[in-house]
């Protein structure tokens, strides 16, 4: 069931196989197998605590699987696999909790962990400012004197820290963008530019995962779905097998039985 | 996300608002230096005393700025007297074994970083409080200093030492050389701290540590070069202050703990982390400096010398944090 894969023969960007996850006396994910293949939009469901976070975060190498899972990128089994090594291969995430340092600058958090130097090894201070004035004018839709780069993050409303993930994640040019619920709390008009930004990231022939409780936001921008309950795989769904109803009735027989069928 | 400016935030965060701890902790100075020159003219208006006290100040101020990169990280470092000590010992008994004294100050500090590396491993690997287990390290690395030096000192006079006395004692164009490094180093961390990747993942690891590793920065490691960085300035504070004397004594770093740590405070680094200035560090451990190179110069009982401290470290720390609200329009207490 989970090993059908979309288009046969193509090689996952990324890809889990019997991956588990164990915190101390909590298993938070059991013999995941799950693949995400170039250009198409991977979406997640699952009740809270069902584990998409954390599978998230072992596929960018936060979490380290548990003896015996492994992790290929492009098909290549990768075992010192971590955050910056997955950053680095093109890999970027707007995580659940934001992963904000909100007594710093924008400019910091815009390009925390891969800061751009100078030829002469330093930190290059003006391009991080001038570059995150742009990107918010750009990409956020907040005038360049609105919300300047010297602001510290802890000032901003919700939205506008939300807007500040996901510009982060866009500005690296990435081959897979990883939301994991990007419009918790967003307003509206918030909430549709975030859809609109995943569908975006599929027009760019790139790679998405998307976790949303909303099904009405997962659906129309998904090409594929993976149903996770209390960290197992319940179902894989190419999204022409399955209608939105379908679906919904079976996410509410999965969350009172445990089953799909 | 939202389409249009939000009017309360139309400018860029003011000068003010950027600079005002670094402004406040200068200002501070100055307003002591005036009281002191009010008081005691006669005394002020020598520059023996600058001269006195652009000596001593160094020997702690450059371990401040040091100290200030793990401050900023979220910890704190208790032991550095005692790497002063233990690093300062394996120059003395290097030399006193023929070891040529440049060879022997990098084995000092080597010492030094190697200290600085058991902390930081203890504190960022194992996850150990700092306040903690820098405690530990502390009579960990005083106890083996004073084994291995069996308790005695060691004679470091200009005649057997020329090129260590010109490096740390004597005066460059009418400037003590301590005062001449203190600069150097200030223009050296300044760099580190705020044009390097490492700089820059100190703030961040300080602010919010899950935030930092999330975004792929090995919190680890940046924390346990902070405690190395500590480690090898302390052991150059540790010669710097024996051959300032031309003696090495066992209890080399004594009363070296609250000086700097009240400096790198005062200079408006934040405890909680993920905030912080060298140069408050360094205008902060002048200030210090001053009030204890003031008040002896001026005749006054030296007693008043802790009253002064307390009085100068709790008054400014307090309306630093009060000013710090009011420019981020929280409430006073910070609720
Ligand atoms: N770092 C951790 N330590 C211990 N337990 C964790 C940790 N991270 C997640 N968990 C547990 O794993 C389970 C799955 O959590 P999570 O992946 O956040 O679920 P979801 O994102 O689907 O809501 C939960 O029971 C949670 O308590
Ligand atoms: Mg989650």
């Amino acid at each position: 069931m989970a090993e059908a894969s979309p288009r046969p023969g193509a090689t996952p960007v990324i890809e889990l196989r019997n991956v588990s996850k164990t915190f101390g006396e909590v298993r938070s994910l059991s013999d995941i197998n799950f693949a995400v293949y170039p250009g198409e939009i991977v979406g997640l469901l699952g009740d809270n605590g069902a584990g998409k976070s954390t599978l998230v975060k072992t596929v960018m190498g936060f979490h380290k699987p548990d003896p015996g899972g492994d992790v290929f990128f492009k098909g290549q089994k990768i075992d010192d696999w971590s955050v910056a090594r997955a950053r680095g291969l093109g890999i970027e995430t707007v995580y659940q909790e934001r992963a904000l340092c909100e007594k710093q600058p924008i400019w910091r958090n815009m390009f925390m962990g891969r800061e751009p130097r100078t030829k002469w090894g330093l930190l290059d201070v003006k391009k991080m400012r001038e570059e995150s004035a742009r990107l918010m004018s750009e990409h956020m839709g907040f005038t360049s004197a609105a919300v300047h780069p010297d602001n510290v993050v802890t000032t901003m409303s919700g939205g506008e820290k939300q807007g500040v993930a996901i510009t982060r994640a866009l500005y690296f040019d990435a081959q897979l963008v990883i939301l994991d619920e990007p419009t918790m709390g967003l307003s509206l008009t918030e909430t549709k530019k975030t859809l609109d930004f995943v569908s975006n990231i599929k027009k760019a022939g790139k790679s998405a995962i998307f976790i949303d409780h909303n099904i009405f936001h997962v659906y129309p921008v998904v090409d594929r779905l993976y149903v996770l309950d209390r960290g197992k795989v319940a179902g894989v769904y190419d999204k022409s097998q399955i209608s939105m109803e379908e679906l919904i009735d079976r996410l509410y027989r999965v969350a009172r039985t445990g089953t799909l069928e | 996300m939202s389409e249009k400016p939000k009017n309360n935030r139309v400018a860029p965060p003011s000068f003010l608002r950027r600079y005002g701890s670094q402004l406040g902790i200068i200002g501070v100075g100055l307003v002591m230096w005036l009281g002191f020159v009010i008081a005691a003219p006669t005394v002020f208006m020598n520059t023996f005393i600058y001269v006195a006290f652009a000596q001593t100040t160094p020997q702690f101020g450059i371990i401040a700025l040091a100290l200030t990169f793990v401050v900023i990280t979220g910890e704190i470092d208790l032991s550095f007297p005692s790497i002063m000590a233990l690093g300062t010992a394996i120059f003395c008994l290097a030399v006193t074994h023929g070891v040529p004294w440049p060879i022997a100050l990098l084995l000092g500090l080597a010492t030094g970083a190697a200290c600085g590396w058991i902390n930081g491993f203890l504190v960022s690997w194992l996850n150990i409080p700092s306040l903690v287990i820098t405690i530990g390290t502390s009579f960990l690395f005083r106890g083996i200093e004073l084994v291995i030096m069996n308790g005695t000192g060691v004679p470091l006079t200009a005649e057997m030492y020329p090129g260590l006395h010109a490096l740390l004692r004597e005066s460059y164009f009418g400037i003590p050389v301590q005062t001449i490094w203190m600069i150097v180093l200030l223009g050296a961390t300044w760099l580190l701290l705020n044009r390097t990747r490492f700089g820059a993942h100190v703030f961040l690891v300080g602010d919010n540590p899950t935030s930092a590793r999330l975004m792929g920065i090995n919190a680890v490691s940046v924390k346990t070069r902070a405690f190395m960085l500590t480690g090898v300035v302390g052991v150059f504070a540790g010669l710097m202050t024996s051959i300032y004397g031309y003696y090495f004594w066992p209890t080399t770093g004594d009363g070296f703990l609250l000086n700097t740590i009240a400096s790198v405070f005062l200079g408006g680094t934040s405890v909680f982390g993920g905030t912080g200035s060298v140069i408050g560090s360094f205008v902060a451990s002048y200030i210090i400096g001053a009030i204890n190179a003031g008040i002896v110069s001026a005749g006054i009982n030296a007693f008043y010398t802790q009253l002064c401290f307390g009085l100068v470290i709790v008054i400014s720390v307090v309306l630093q944090t009060i000013i710090d609200r009011k420019i981020r329009r929280q409430s006073i207490t910070g609720r």
